[in-house]
């Protein structure tokens, strides 16, 4: 009996544990799964079943006729990237008229004015880090303001229904990838580009033959980073400026001064170099650019190694020439 | 006098040199001034000093050729050939000779003839720079000029960063030769004979 009561105590205990340790995963684990996981609400399926088609069947409902109609791209919807975008856990009639809940959608849904994205974020101070209304001022001074007037707005080129925030966990590779892909979605592709512009698409590819390693360029550098003015209070610049307005020296970004350290590289951790004795160190993570990662520690030897070269040179000329000298005396 | 001169230098190898030297005097410029570039103290302005490094490393790719060619199809190759056996004695030799026995007026420890153009301590270091560090700097640099075909990473470090450090470093030591070439050059018969020889292809003795 003696033996019996001292072990139900430790028994207690360990089942105590067992106890708290099964609910705390249960817990991180259902809490997971709620960060996670984004659904998409009955409506908004209802919605996708045409949106999300490239074709989509429509019947009347007087007369019985049905049709397979072409869903065009610029009013398909991609559910996966919904889902994944900063806009995903809305329903479609969150920023949508509920006059597209009847089908096939009534002439008045046309005239809907869309949102903007002040219209939402403007003077909200969950949203102060973007500087929304900054972005505004940016943004109407900028190129696509001037020249294409109400034909572009936000939308033109951050599509609502799969817009992301790229965080620091996105590689600055993707992140330029993604950036670059809102630039080339009109300036790589005629039918978009005319339909804003209501002009021929410049060649972007020969418009930029003076970059040597285009391609590699393009790959690690945004449009933007030449082609908009920085601004230090914003995540990424929005004053888009004309052409020839665009950097076209290759010392801005291939010097230790580099602009890059202010637009693509601002939100990653600055050094003046790094442990390696890189400066600009962050960038040689995913990059190298001449001139602005050179390396503290080999620039000290070189000099260094230069100086004694040259030290070497002058000793040993003026004991040769003195030794001359003295010869020629006698 | 006339008969006491060698010729030395023919004239490929004389239009070789030349040309070598010049390239890369350029590309030691165009190369320092794209690694130390400022937009507040340009020395060659960076697009000039891109296309100036590319064109000059290019000739000078052509220039490793014909050397590489000459050297296998003539005897000038015998002068670059490095015997292992006695090679740290005669090296030791020679620098002695640099560094006391010149300033004492001993006479050269091994004078230059039609057999042995070069010392020891100059066919050492003329191997070591034209048989390893300037193909080290033409295949990283003819790598740079297509950056899109180098490896992205390499144990965690950049390839693009691997190579232009490897190019940068060797660019850097044959730069440090150049300099200290130019300068043994002054020792000769008289401080211009040298520079005269591999304009004529005749040595002077000293």
């Amino acid at each position: 009996m003696a033996q019996k009561a001292s072990k139900t105590p430790v028994i207690r205990t360990l089942t105590t544990i067992a106890v708290v340790l099964l609910g705390l995963t249960f817990f991180m684990v259902s809490n997971a799964a709620g960060k996670k996981e984004k659904h998409l609400d009955d409506e908004t399926r209802q919605c996708l079943r045409c949106h999300a088609e490239a074709r989509y069947f429509l019947k009347d409902t007087v007369s019985g006729d049905s049709v397979i109609m072409k869903m065009y791209a610029e009013l398909r919807i991609d559910p996966v990237n919904y889902l994944k975008g900063t806009h995903g856990a809305f329903k479609c009639t969150d920023c949508h008229s509920s006059d597209y809940a009847t089908v096939p959608h009534p002439a008045s849904v046309k005239f809907e004015t869309d949102y903007t994205c002040l219209d939402c974020h403007g003077g909200d101070e969950a949203y102060a880090a973007f500087h929304f209304e900054t972005i505004d001022e940016e943004y109407a001074r900028s190129v696509h303001a001037d020249s294409l007037k109400e034909n572009f707005n936000c939308w033109s080129c951050h599509n609502p229904h799969s817009y992301r925030l790229n965080d620091a966990k996105v590689s600055i590779t993707d992140k330029v990838a993604y950036d670059n892909e809102m630039c080339f979605n009109c300036h790589g592709n005629q039918v978009n580009f005319e339909i804003l512009s209501g002009k021929k698409l410049p060649n972007l590819i020969s418009n930029h033959d003076w970059l040597p390693n285009q391609a590699l360029h393009f790959k690690k550098v945004r449009c933007i980073d030449c082609h908009a003015a920085q601004n230090d209070s914003l995540m990424v610049a929005h004053l888009i400026k004309p052409s020839k307005e665009a950097v076209r020296k290759c010392v801005e970004c291939h010097s230790t001064n580099s602009i890059l350290m202010s637009s693509l590289y601002k939100h990653s951790v600055k050094e003046k170099r790094n442990e390696l004795g890189f400066y600009n160190g962050v960038i040689t993570n995913e990059a190298y650019i001449i001139g602005a990662n050179r390396n503290y520690y080999l620039n000290v030897a070189s000099i260094g190694m230069f100086l004694l070269t040259l030290l070497g040179i002058i000793i040993h000329s003026t004991i040769r020439i003195a030794k001359a000298r003295k010869n020629g005396d006698k | 006098m006339e008969t006491n001169k060698l010729y030395l230098y023919p004239v490929w190898v004389r239009l070789w040199h030349i040309t070598n030297a010049l390239m890369c005097l350029a590309l030691i410029l165009s190369g320092v001034s794209m690694q130390y570039s400022n937009p507040e103290f340009p020395f060659i302005r960076f697009d000039i000093a891109v296309s100036m490094h590319n064109i000059s490393g290019i000739i000078l790719s052509a220039m490793y050729v014909m050397f590489f060619v000459g050297n296998w199809s003539t005897s000038n190759g015998k002068h670059y050939r490095i015997r292992i056996r006695g090679l740290l004695n005669s090296l030791i030799k020679q620098a002695r000779y640099y560094a006391f026995g010149i300033f004492k007026g001993e006479k050269p420890p091994f004078p230059v003839s039609k057999e042995m153009k070069f010392n020891p301590l100059q066919k050492f270091t003329y191997a070591l720079t034209m048989y390893f560090f300037v193909p080290l700097v033409f295949i990283t640099g003819w790598a740079l000029l297509f950056p899109g075909m180098i490896i992205t990473n390499v144990f965690g470090f950049g390839g693009i960063q691997i190579t232009s450090l490897l190019h940068v470093t060797a660019g850097f030591l044959i730069s440090l030769f150049l300099i200290i070439h130019i300068y043994f050059c002054t020792i000769g018969h008289s401080p211009s004979s040298n520079f005269k020889s591999m304009i004529n292809g005749y040595h002077e003795p000293h």
